[in-house]
Protein backbone atom coordinates (compact mmCIF):
# COMPACT_ATOMS: atom_id res chain seq x y z
CA UNK A 1 0.00 0.00 0.00
CA UNK A 2 3.15 2.35 1.01
CA UNK A 3 4.76 1.58 -2.07
CA UNK A 4 1.34 2.44 -4.23
CA UNK A 5 1.02 5.62 -2.53
CA UNK A 6 4.90 6.91 -3.32
CA UNK A 7 4.31 5.69 -7.39
CA UNK A 8 1.29 7.71 -7.14
CA UNK A 9 3.03 10.86 -5.34
CA UNK A 10 5.72 10.10 -8.37
CA UNK A 11 3.70 10.36 -11.31
CA UNK A 12 1.71 13.27 -9.66
CA UNK A 13 4.90 15.30 -9.28
CA UNK A 14 6.03 14.21 -12.62
CA UNK A 15 2.92 15.37 -14.40
CA UNK A 16 2.91 18.42 -12.83
CA UNK A 17 6.61 19.17 -13.85
CA UNK A 18 5.74 18.76 -17.65
CA UNK A 19 2.97 21.16 -17.01
CA UNK A 20 4.84 23.60 -15.64
CA UNK A 21 8.19 23.03 -18.20
CA UNK A 22 4.63 23.57 -20.98
CA UNK A 23 4.01 26.34 -19.44
CA UNK A 24 7.09 28.16 -18.95
CA UNK A 25 8.83 26.64 -22.14
CA UNK A 26 7.96 29.62 -24.47
CA UNK A 27 9.75 32.05 -22.28
CA UNK A 28 12.78 30.31 -20.94
CA UNK A 29 12.98 29.84 -24.59
CA UNK A 30 13.27 33.37 -25.36
CA UNK A 31 15.12 34.23 -22.40
CA UNK A 32 17.83 31.94 -24.02
CA UNK A 33 17.47 32.86 -27.54
CA UNK A 34 17.78 36.69 -26.37
CA UNK A 35 21.49 35.98 -25.45
CA UNK A 36 22.23 34.51 -29.08
CA UNK A 37 25.18 35.84 -31.40
CA UNK A 38 22.84 35.20 -34.83
CA UNK A 39 19.17 35.76 -35.66
CA UNK A 40 18.42 31.93 -35.60
CA UNK A 41 15.49 30.86 -33.40
CA UNK A 42 16.51 27.31 -33.83
CA UNK A 43 19.83 27.19 -33.37
CA UNK A 44 21.92 28.89 -30.28
CA UNK A 45 25.33 29.52 -32.29
CA UNK A 46 26.94 31.72 -29.36
CA UNK A 47 26.38 33.96 -26.44
CA UNK A 48 25.73 37.94 -27.18
CA UNK A 49 24.21 41.37 -26.31
CA UNK A 50 23.50 41.99 -29.47
CA UNK A 51 19.30 42.37 -29.35
CA UNK A 52 19.94 44.50 -26.40
CA UNK A 53 21.71 46.84 -27.70
CA UNK A 54 19.32 46.56 -30.64
CA UNK A 55 16.44 47.20 -28.70
CA UNK A 56 17.67 50.53 -26.98
CA UNK A 57 18.54 51.64 -30.63
CA UNK A 58 15.15 50.73 -32.05
CA UNK A 59 13.49 53.74 -32.19
CA UNK A 60 9.97 52.19 -32.85
CA UNK A 61 10.00 49.75 -30.26
CA UNK A 62 10.86 52.14 -27.66
CA UNK A 63 8.24 54.25 -29.24
CA UNK A 64 5.84 51.46 -28.53
CA UNK A 65 7.02 50.25 -24.80
CA UNK A 66 6.63 54.13 -24.24
CA UNK A 67 2.92 54.46 -25.83
CA UNK A 68 2.13 50.98 -23.71
CA UNK A 69 3.00 52.60 -20.42
CA UNK A 70 1.79 55.84 -20.76
CA UNK A 71 -2.04 54.75 -21.91
CA UNK A 72 -1.60 52.13 -19.27
CA UNK A 73 -0.87 53.97 -16.44
CA UNK A 74 -3.70 56.89 -17.49
CA UNK A 75 -6.47 54.07 -18.43
CA UNK A 76 -5.27 52.71 -14.90
CA UNK A 77 -5.94 56.03 -12.99
CA UNK A 78 -8.98 56.79 -14.97
CA UNK A 79 -10.63 53.87 -15.04
CA UNK A 80 -9.57 53.27 -10.74
CA UNK A 81 -11.33 56.58 -10.03
CA UNK A 82 -14.15 56.14 -12.02
CA UNK A 83 -14.93 52.19 -11.32
CA UNK A 84 -14.43 52.93 -7.51
CA UNK A 85 -17.09 56.00 -7.61
CA UNK A 86 -19.09 54.21 -10.01
CA UNK A 87 -19.44 50.92 -7.65
CA UNK A 88 -20.04 53.07 -4.54
CA UNK A 89 -22.51 54.58 -6.25
CA UNK A 90 -24.28 51.22 -6.98
CA UNK A 91 -23.64 49.65 -3.73
CA UNK A 92 -25.99 52.61 -2.58
CA UNK A 93 -28.59 52.07 -5.95
CA UNK A 94 -31.72 50.73 -6.41
CA UNK A 95 -31.38 46.76 -7.22
CA UNK A 96 -32.91 47.15 -10.71
CA UNK A 97 -30.51 49.92 -11.47
CA UNK A 98 -27.45 48.26 -10.31
CA UNK A 99 -28.60 45.11 -11.44
CA UNK A 100 -29.14 46.55 -15.11
CA UNK A 101 -25.88 48.61 -14.98
CA UNK A 102 -23.69 45.16 -14.14
CA UNK A 103 -25.27 43.93 -16.83
CA UNK A 104 -24.26 45.82 -19.18
CA UNK A 105 -21.37 46.34 -17.34
CA UNK A 106 -20.05 42.55 -17.92
CA UNK A 107 -20.38 42.92 -21.54
CA UNK A 108 -17.03 43.97 -22.24
CA UNK A 109 -16.16 41.17 -19.96
CA UNK A 110 -18.23 38.75 -21.92
CA UNK A 111 -18.15 39.62 -25.28
CA UNK A 112 -15.24 38.85 -27.61
CA UNK A 113 -12.26 41.12 -27.78
CA UNK A 114 -13.00 41.41 -31.15
CA UNK A 115 -16.94 42.64 -31.02
CA UNK A 116 -15.81 45.16 -28.25
CA UNK A 117 -13.70 46.69 -30.75
CA UNK A 118 -15.01 46.76 -34.18
CA UNK A 119 -18.22 48.23 -31.65
CA UNK A 120 -16.00 50.69 -30.44
CA UNK A 121 -14.55 51.40 -33.96
CA UNK A 122 -17.84 51.87 -35.35
CA UNK A 123 -19.19 54.60 -32.95
CA UNK A 124 -15.46 56.60 -33.56
CA UNK A 125 -15.88 56.29 -37.80
CA UNK A 126 -20.16 56.98 -37.50
CA UNK A 127 -19.35 60.21 -35.26
CA UNK A 128 -16.27 61.18 -37.95
CA UNK A 129 -13.88 61.46 -35.06
CA UNK A 130 -10.50 60.84 -36.27
CA UNK A 131 -8.99 57.37 -34.47
CA UNK A 132 -5.82 58.33 -32.14
CA UNK A 133 -4.60 58.10 -28.66
CA UNK A 134 -6.88 59.50 -27.78
CA UNK A 135 -9.61 57.15 -29.29
CA UNK A 136 -7.37 54.54 -27.99
CA UNK A 137 -7.16 55.82 -24.73
CA UNK A 138 -10.76 55.76 -24.38
CA UNK A 139 -11.47 52.18 -25.64
CA UNK A 140 -8.73 51.11 -22.67
CA UNK A 141 -10.74 52.81 -19.64
CA UNK A 142 -13.89 51.18 -21.11
CA UNK A 143 -12.41 47.82 -21.17
CA UNK A 144 -10.73 48.30 -17.64
CA UNK A 145 -13.58 50.25 -15.83
CA UNK A 146 -15.35 46.99 -15.79
CA UNK A 147 -13.05 45.05 -14.00
CA UNK A 148 -12.16 47.99 -11.48
CA UNK A 149 -15.66 47.35 -10.75
CA UNK A 150 -15.90 43.95 -10.10
CA UNK A 151 -12.98 43.85 -7.69
CA UNK A 152 -14.39 46.89 -5.57
CA UNK A 153 -18.31 46.46 -5.54
CA UNK A 154 -18.30 42.78 -4.02
CA UNK A 155 -16.17 44.08 -1.23
CA UNK A 156 -18.19 47.75 -0.53
CA UNK A 157 -21.11 45.30 -0.02
CA UNK A 158 -19.57 43.38 2.79
CA UNK A 159 -19.05 46.67 4.58
CA UNK A 160 -21.53 47.54 7.48
CA UNK A 161 -23.07 50.57 6.21
CA UNK A 162 -23.94 51.36 9.92
CA UNK A 163 -20.43 52.68 10.35
CA UNK A 164 -20.11 55.62 7.51
CA UNK A 165 -24.16 56.17 8.97
CA UNK A 166 -22.52 56.73 12.56
CA UNK A 167 -19.56 58.60 11.00
CA UNK A 168 -22.18 61.09 9.42
CA UNK A 169 -24.69 60.95 12.38
CA UNK A 170 -21.63 62.09 14.39
CA UNK A 171 -21.27 65.27 12.42
CA UNK A 172 -18.58 63.64 9.39
CA UNK A 173 -19.51 65.45 5.75
CA UNK A 174 -20.89 62.78 3.34
CA UNK A 175 -16.82 63.88 2.00
CA UNK A 176 -15.41 62.99 5.11
CA UNK A 177 -17.54 59.63 5.65
CA UNK A 178 -16.22 58.99 2.14
CA UNK A 179 -12.53 59.27 2.58
CA UNK A 180 -12.00 58.29 6.26
CA UNK A 181 -14.15 55.72 6.37
CA UNK A 182 -15.61 54.05 3.25
CA UNK A 183 -12.35 54.23 0.70
CA UNK A 184 -9.66 53.19 3.69
CA UNK A 185 -12.14 49.68 4.31
CA UNK A 186 -11.65 49.22 0.37
CA UNK A 187 -8.59 50.21 -0.49
CA UNK A 188 -7.13 46.95 -0.89
CA UNK A 189 -9.91 45.85 -3.79
CA UNK A 190 -9.51 49.30 -5.50
CA UNK A 191 -5.71 48.45 -5.51
CA UNK A 192 -6.35 44.39 -6.71
CA UNK A 193 -8.80 46.59 -9.47
CA UNK A 194 -5.93 48.48 -10.32
CA UNK A 195 -3.43 45.99 -10.88
CA UNK A 196 -6.02 44.26 -13.05
CA UNK A 197 -6.90 46.97 -15.40
CA UNK A 198 -3.44 47.66 -15.69
CA UNK A 199 -2.10 44.74 -16.81
CA UNK A 200 -5.44 44.35 -19.23
CA UNK A 201 -4.37 47.76 -20.56
CA UNK A 202 -0.40 46.81 -20.77
CA UNK A 203 -1.35 43.42 -22.71
CA UNK A 204 -3.76 44.24 -24.74
CA UNK A 205 -4.10 43.66 -28.81
CA UNK A 206 -7.43 43.76 -30.51
CA UNK A 207 -9.44 47.13 -29.03
CA UNK A 208 -6.20 48.30 -29.74
CA UNK A 209 -5.86 47.69 -32.87
CA UNK A 210 -9.25 48.35 -33.85
CA UNK A 211 -9.12 51.70 -32.26
CA UNK A 212 -5.75 53.68 -32.82
CA UNK A 213 -4.61 55.76 -35.26
CA UNK A 214 -1.43 55.88 -37.77
CA UNK A 215 0.10 57.94 -34.49
CA UNK A 216 0.24 55.51 -32.46
CA UNK A 217 1.36 52.34 -31.46
CA UNK A 218 1.53 49.44 -28.24
CA UNK A 219 3.93 46.42 -27.81
CA UNK A 220 1.40 44.28 -29.16
CA UNK A 221 0.56 46.11 -32.22
CA UNK A 222 4.42 46.41 -32.83
CA UNK A 223 5.07 42.38 -32.69
CA UNK A 224 2.18 41.70 -34.88
CA UNK A 225 2.57 44.26 -37.38
CA UNK A 226 6.56 43.13 -38.16
CA UNK A 227 7.32 41.89 -41.43
CA UNK A 228 10.09 39.40 -40.61
CA UNK A 229 10.90 37.94 -37.51
CA UNK A 230 13.14 40.40 -35.49
CA UNK A 231 14.98 38.71 -32.56
CA UNK A 232 15.22 42.15 -30.26
CA UNK A 233 11.65 40.72 -29.71
CA UNK A 234 13.47 38.29 -28.00
CA UNK A 235 15.02 40.67 -25.86
CA UNK A 236 12.14 42.68 -25.00
CA UNK A 237 10.09 40.03 -23.88
CA UNK A 238 13.04 39.10 -21.14
CA UNK A 239 13.00 42.62 -19.81
CA UNK A 240 8.72 42.19 -19.61
CA UNK A 241 9.08 39.08 -17.92
CA UNK A 242 11.72 39.98 -15.60
CA UNK A 243 9.47 43.13 -14.60
CA UNK A 244 6.26 41.56 -14.32
CA UNK A 245 8.04 38.64 -11.69
CA UNK A 246 9.05 41.75 -9.66
CA UNK A 247 5.88 43.61 -10.08
CA UNK A 248 3.84 40.80 -8.81
CA UNK A 249 6.19 39.47 -6.20
CA UNK A 250 6.25 43.09 -4.94
CA UNK A 251 2.31 43.51 -5.10
CA UNK A 252 2.43 40.02 -2.86
CA UNK A 253 4.97 41.30 -1.03
CA UNK A 254 3.73 44.73 0.18
CA UNK A 255 1.03 43.88 2.36
CA UNK A 256 2.76 41.32 4.02
CA UNK A 257 5.31 43.95 4.61
CA UNK A 258 3.00 45.84 5.93
CA UNK A 259 1.22 43.35 8.44
CA UNK A 260 4.82 42.77 9.76
CA UNK A 261 5.29 46.45 10.28
CA UNK A 262 1.79 46.87 11.85
CA UNK A 263 2.93 44.10 14.43
CA UNK A 264 5.83 45.59 15.44
CA UNK A 265 4.14 48.93 15.88
CA UNK A 266 1.81 47.69 17.84
CA UNK A 267 3.07 44.41 19.82
CA UNK A 268 -0.26 43.94 21.22
CA UNK B 1 -26.61 57.83 2.45
CA UNK B 2 -28.06 58.15 -0.45
CA UNK B 3 -26.61 61.02 -1.51
CA UNK B 4 -23.77 58.34 -2.68
CA UNK B 5 -26.38 57.00 -5.46
CA UNK B 6 -25.24 60.16 -7.37
CA UNK B 7 -22.10 59.07 -7.77
CA UNK B 8 -22.76 56.42 -10.09
CA UNK B 9 -24.19 58.46 -12.97
CA UNK B 10 -20.87 60.03 -14.36
CA UNK B 11 -20.47 55.68 -15.36
CA UNK B 12 -23.94 55.55 -16.17
CA UNK B 13 -23.62 58.09 -18.73
CA UNK B 14 -19.96 56.37 -19.97
CA UNK B 15 -21.67 52.86 -20.23
CA UNK B 16 -24.32 54.46 -22.65
CA UNK B 17 -21.66 56.28 -24.65
CA UNK B 18 -19.23 54.08 -24.70
CA UNK B 19 -21.12 50.46 -24.49
CA UNK B 20 -24.65 50.35 -25.15
CA UNK B 21 -24.18 53.00 -28.26
CA UNK B 22 -21.45 50.75 -29.78
CA UNK B 23 -23.39 47.84 -29.67
CA UNK B 24 -26.13 49.28 -31.24
CA UNK B 25 -23.91 50.37 -34.30
CA UNK B 26 -22.80 47.06 -34.63
CA UNK B 27 -26.78 45.22 -34.91
CA UNK B 28 -27.68 48.64 -37.31
CA UNK B 29 -24.66 48.21 -39.41
CA UNK B 30 -25.24 44.67 -40.07
CA UNK B 31 -28.87 44.99 -41.03
CA UNK B 32 -28.29 47.54 -43.44
CA UNK B 33 -26.68 47.89 -46.65
CA UNK B 34 -23.70 49.81 -47.68
CA UNK B 35 -23.65 53.06 -48.33
CA UNK B 36 -26.41 54.42 -46.77
CA UNK B 37 -26.77 57.92 -45.41
CA UNK B 38 -27.61 58.53 -41.94
CA UNK B 39 -31.24 59.26 -42.42
CA UNK B 40 -32.32 56.95 -45.35
CA UNK B 41 -30.53 53.42 -44.58
CA UNK B 42 -32.73 50.51 -45.35
CA UNK B 43 -33.15 46.99 -43.44
CA UNK B 44 -32.13 44.29 -45.28
CA UNK B 45 -31.18 40.81 -43.85
CA UNK B 46 -28.92 40.37 -46.96
CA UNK B 47 -25.11 40.37 -45.18
CA UNK B 48 -26.41 37.23 -43.61
CA UNK B 49 -27.55 35.81 -46.69
CA UNK B 50 -24.42 36.35 -47.86
CA UNK B 51 -22.81 34.69 -45.35
CA UNK B 52 -24.44 31.59 -45.18
CA UNK B 53 -25.17 31.09 -48.74
CA UNK B 54 -21.51 31.04 -49.19
CA UNK B 55 -19.78 27.76 -48.67
CA UNK B 56 -15.88 29.43 -47.96
CA UNK B 57 -17.26 31.39 -45.54
CA UNK B 58 -19.09 28.14 -43.93
CA UNK B 59 -15.74 26.15 -44.10
CA UNK B 60 -14.34 29.56 -41.86
CA UNK B 61 -17.18 29.15 -39.17
CA UNK B 62 -16.57 25.39 -39.06
CA UNK B 63 -12.59 25.71 -39.16
CA UNK B 64 -13.24 27.96 -36.23
CA UNK B 65 -15.75 25.90 -33.79
CA UNK B 66 -13.74 22.65 -34.84
CA UNK B 67 -10.36 24.00 -33.73
CA UNK B 68 -12.40 25.43 -30.23
CA UNK B 69 -13.51 22.57 -29.75
CA UNK B 70 -10.99 20.42 -29.76
CA UNK B 71 -8.68 22.98 -27.85
CA UNK B 72 -11.33 23.08 -25.51
CA UNK B 73 -10.92 19.25 -25.29
CA UNK B 74 -7.63 18.93 -24.39
CA UNK B 75 -7.50 21.58 -22.20
CA UNK B 76 -10.10 19.30 -19.94
CA UNK B 77 -7.82 16.50 -20.94
CA UNK B 78 -4.60 18.03 -20.26
CA UNK B 79 -5.90 20.21 -17.06
CA UNK B 80 -8.21 18.18 -15.25
CA UNK B 81 -5.58 15.81 -13.50
CA UNK B 82 -2.85 18.91 -13.54
CA UNK B 83 -5.86 20.44 -11.14
CA UNK B 84 -6.49 17.32 -9.34
CA UNK B 85 -2.54 16.69 -8.31
CA UNK B 86 -2.50 20.15 -7.44
CA UNK B 87 -5.40 20.10 -5.02
CA UNK B 88 -4.20 16.75 -3.22
CA UNK B 89 -0.78 18.69 -2.40
CA UNK B 90 -0.08 20.15 1.30
CA UNK B 91 -1.77 24.44 1.11
CA UNK B 92 1.52 25.79 1.07
CA UNK B 93 3.02 24.01 -1.83
CA UNK B 94 -1.21 24.70 -3.67
CA UNK B 95 -0.73 28.33 -3.43
CA UNK B 96 2.53 28.20 -5.14
CA UNK B 97 1.86 26.05 -7.96
CA UNK B 98 -1.27 28.35 -8.63
CA UNK B 99 1.39 31.24 -8.64
CA UNK B 100 3.35 29.56 -10.50
CA UNK B 101 0.02 28.96 -12.97
CA UNK B 102 -0.86 32.45 -13.14
CA UNK B 103 2.43 33.76 -13.57
CA UNK B 104 2.48 33.43 -17.29
CA UNK B 105 -1.01 35.06 -17.40
CA UNK B 106 0.53 38.47 -16.57
CA UNK B 107 2.66 38.53 -19.89
CA UNK B 108 1.85 39.56 -23.35
CA UNK B 109 -0.03 37.46 -25.43
CA UNK B 110 1.42 38.60 -28.29
CA UNK B 111 4.90 37.93 -27.12
CA UNK B 112 4.54 34.42 -26.02
CA UNK B 113 2.38 33.41 -28.98
CA UNK B 114 5.59 35.33 -30.64
CA UNK B 115 7.86 32.99 -28.55
CA UNK B 116 5.68 29.89 -29.93
CA UNK B 117 6.78 30.96 -33.69
CA UNK B 118 10.27 30.65 -32.52
CA UNK B 119 10.22 27.31 -31.14
CA UNK B 120 7.55 25.64 -33.73
CA UNK B 121 10.47 26.82 -36.44
CA UNK B 122 11.94 23.74 -35.05
CA UNK B 123 9.45 21.49 -36.03
CA UNK B 124 7.59 20.68 -39.61
CA UNK B 125 4.09 21.24 -38.89
CA UNK B 126 0.97 22.21 -40.79
CA UNK B 127 -0.62 25.10 -39.50
CA UNK B 128 -3.56 23.84 -37.72
CA UNK B 129 -1.56 21.91 -35.74
CA UNK B 130 0.50 24.83 -34.88
CA UNK B 131 -2.63 27.11 -34.12
CA UNK B 132 -3.51 24.05 -31.67
CA UNK B 133 -0.88 24.26 -29.57
CA UNK B 134 -0.59 27.92 -29.73
CA UNK B 135 -3.94 27.65 -28.40
CA UNK B 136 -3.62 24.87 -25.77
CA UNK B 137 -0.69 26.99 -24.48
CA UNK B 138 -2.46 30.36 -24.47
CA UNK B 139 -5.76 28.48 -22.34
CA UNK B 140 -4.90 25.98 -20.43
CA UNK B 141 -4.36 27.72 -17.07
CA UNK B 142 -7.66 28.98 -16.98
CA UNK B 143 -8.94 25.72 -17.10
CA UNK B 144 -6.56 24.49 -14.61
CA UNK B 145 -7.43 26.87 -12.32
CA UNK B 146 -11.45 26.87 -12.88
CA UNK B 147 -11.05 23.28 -11.93
CA UNK B 148 -8.52 23.36 -9.43
CA UNK B 149 -11.23 26.21 -7.78
CA UNK B 150 -14.17 23.38 -7.87
CA UNK B 151 -11.91 20.40 -6.62
CA UNK B 152 -11.14 22.48 -3.57
CA UNK B 153 -14.31 23.51 -2.53
CA UNK B 154 -15.19 19.70 -2.37
CA UNK B 155 -16.10 18.41 1.37
CA UNK B 156 -13.02 16.32 2.34
CA UNK B 157 -15.58 14.23 4.19
CA UNK B 158 -17.32 12.91 1.30
CA UNK B 159 -14.52 11.70 0.28
CA UNK B 160 -13.76 9.79 3.63
CA UNK B 161 -16.86 8.42 3.32
CA UNK B 162 -16.85 6.93 0.13
CA UNK B 163 -13.80 4.94 1.57
CA UNK B 164 -15.71 4.25 4.86
CA UNK B 165 -18.64 2.38 2.31
CA UNK B 166 -15.72 0.46 1.00
CA UNK B 167 -14.95 2.57 -2.71
CA UNK B 168 -11.78 2.06 -4.22
CA UNK B 169 -9.87 5.47 -4.90
CA UNK B 170 -11.01 5.09 -8.43
CA UNK B 171 -14.98 4.45 -7.26
CA UNK B 172 -14.61 7.62 -5.40
CA UNK B 173 -13.09 10.11 -8.02
CA UNK B 174 -15.69 8.74 -10.53
CA UNK B 175 -18.26 9.18 -8.13
CA UNK B 176 -17.48 11.87 -5.82
CA UNK B 177 -14.66 14.01 -6.98
CA UNK B 178 -16.02 14.05 -10.60
CA UNK B 179 -19.56 15.17 -10.45
CA UNK B 180 -18.84 17.75 -8.10
CA UNK B 181 -16.49 19.18 -10.33
CA UNK B 182 -18.16 19.69 -13.30
CA UNK B 183 -19.08 23.38 -12.45
CA UNK B 184 -15.17 23.90 -12.31
CA UNK B 185 -14.78 22.34 -16.03
CA UNK B 186 -18.29 24.05 -17.09
CA UNK B 187 -16.85 27.61 -16.10
CA UNK B 188 -13.30 26.15 -17.54
CA UNK B 189 -15.49 25.47 -20.79
CA UNK B 190 -17.14 29.41 -20.95
CA UNK B 191 -12.93 30.48 -20.32
CA UNK B 192 -11.79 28.63 -23.27
CA UNK B 193 -14.01 27.89 -25.36
CA UNK B 194 -15.06 31.77 -26.45
CA UNK B 195 -12.00 33.13 -26.69
CA UNK B 196 -10.64 30.11 -28.79
CA UNK B 197 -13.65 30.76 -31.34
CA UNK B 198 -12.74 34.77 -31.73
CA UNK B 199 -9.05 34.50 -32.25
CA UNK B 200 -7.55 35.89 -34.26
CA UNK B 201 -3.79 36.68 -33.28
CA UNK B 202 -2.97 33.14 -32.98
CA UNK B 203 -4.15 32.01 -36.01
CA UNK B 204 -2.00 34.77 -37.81
CA UNK B 205 0.82 34.54 -35.93
CA UNK B 206 1.63 30.90 -35.99
CA UNK B 207 -0.91 29.49 -38.96
CA UNK B 208 0.28 31.93 -41.75
CA UNK B 209 -1.49 33.74 -43.49
CA UNK B 210 -3.19 30.66 -45.31
CA UNK B 211 -4.75 30.01 -41.90
CA UNK B 212 -8.03 31.91 -41.52
CA UNK B 213 -10.77 31.77 -39.08
CA UNK B 214 -13.65 33.83 -38.42
CA UNK B 215 -11.49 36.40 -36.14
CA UNK B 216 -9.64 37.03 -39.11
CA UNK B 217 -12.67 37.38 -41.63
CA UNK B 218 -13.84 40.17 -39.74
CA UNK B 219 -10.54 41.77 -39.30
CA UNK B 220 -10.32 41.42 -43.11
CA UNK B 221 -13.63 42.93 -43.77
CA UNK B 222 -13.65 46.12 -40.72
CA UNK B 223 -9.65 46.80 -42.10
CA UNK B 224 -8.71 45.62 -45.24
CA UNK B 225 -12.08 45.62 -47.22
CA UNK B 226 -13.30 48.42 -45.46
CA UNK B 227 -17.55 46.55 -45.84
CA UNK B 228 -18.31 47.73 -41.86
CA UNK B 229 -21.67 46.43 -42.72
CA UNK B 230 -20.94 42.84 -43.63
CA UNK B 231 -18.00 42.59 -40.82
CA UNK B 232 -20.48 43.59 -38.51
CA UNK B 233 -22.79 40.59 -39.83
CA UNK B 234 -20.01 38.68 -39.33
CA UNK B 235 -19.50 39.69 -35.96
CA UNK B 236 -22.91 39.25 -34.74
CA UNK B 237 -23.36 35.86 -36.27
CA UNK B 238 -20.20 34.72 -34.00
CA UNK B 239 -21.73 36.83 -30.88
CA UNK B 240 -24.75 34.82 -31.21
CA UNK B 241 -23.14 31.43 -31.83
CA UNK B 242 -20.88 32.32 -27.88
CA UNK B 243 -24.39 33.53 -26.31
CA UNK B 244 -25.76 30.04 -27.67
CA UNK B 245 -23.17 28.17 -26.07
CA UNK B 246 -23.08 29.86 -23.27
CA UNK B 247 -26.80 28.92 -22.70
CA UNK B 248 -26.50 25.75 -23.51
CA UNK B 249 -23.15 25.44 -20.78
CA UNK B 250 -25.31 27.14 -18.65
CA UNK B 251 -28.11 24.42 -18.69
CA UNK B 252 -25.73 21.52 -18.68
CA UNK B 253 -24.78 23.29 -15.50
CA UNK B 254 -28.03 23.25 -13.71
CA UNK B 255 -28.77 19.25 -15.41
CA UNK B 256 -25.67 18.27 -13.51
CA UNK B 257 -26.53 20.02 -10.89
CA UNK B 258 -29.83 18.18 -10.28
CA UNK B 259 -28.07 14.43 -10.88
Amino acid sequence: MKKKKSVGRFFSSGYLILVLLFIYLPILYVMVFSFNESRSMTAFTGFSFQWYENMVNNREMLESIKYTVIIAVVATVVSTVIGTVAAIGLSKARRLIRSIVLEVNNLPVLNPDIVTAISLMLLFLSMKIQRSIVTLTLAHITFCIPYVILSVLPKLRQLDDNVAEAAMDLGATPWKALTKVIIPQIYPAIFSGALIAFSMSFDDFVISFFTAGMDVQNISMYVYSMKRFNPSVNALSTVIVIAVTVILVLANLIPHLKDKKMNKEDPS
Amino acid sequence: MKSFVRMSYPYILWIAVFIVAPMIMILLYALTRTGNGTLTFQFTLENFSRFFSDPDFLRVLWTSLRIAFITTVFCILIGYPAALFIANLPEKRQTLMILLLTLPMWINMLLKTYAWRGILMNFDLESEAKVFIGMVYDFLPYMVIQIHTAISKLDRDLLVASYDLGANPWQSFLKVTLPLSVPGIISGITLVFHPAVSSFVIPKLLGGGNYVLIGNLIEKYFLVAGDWNFGSAISLIMALIIIASMYLTKKLDRNAGED
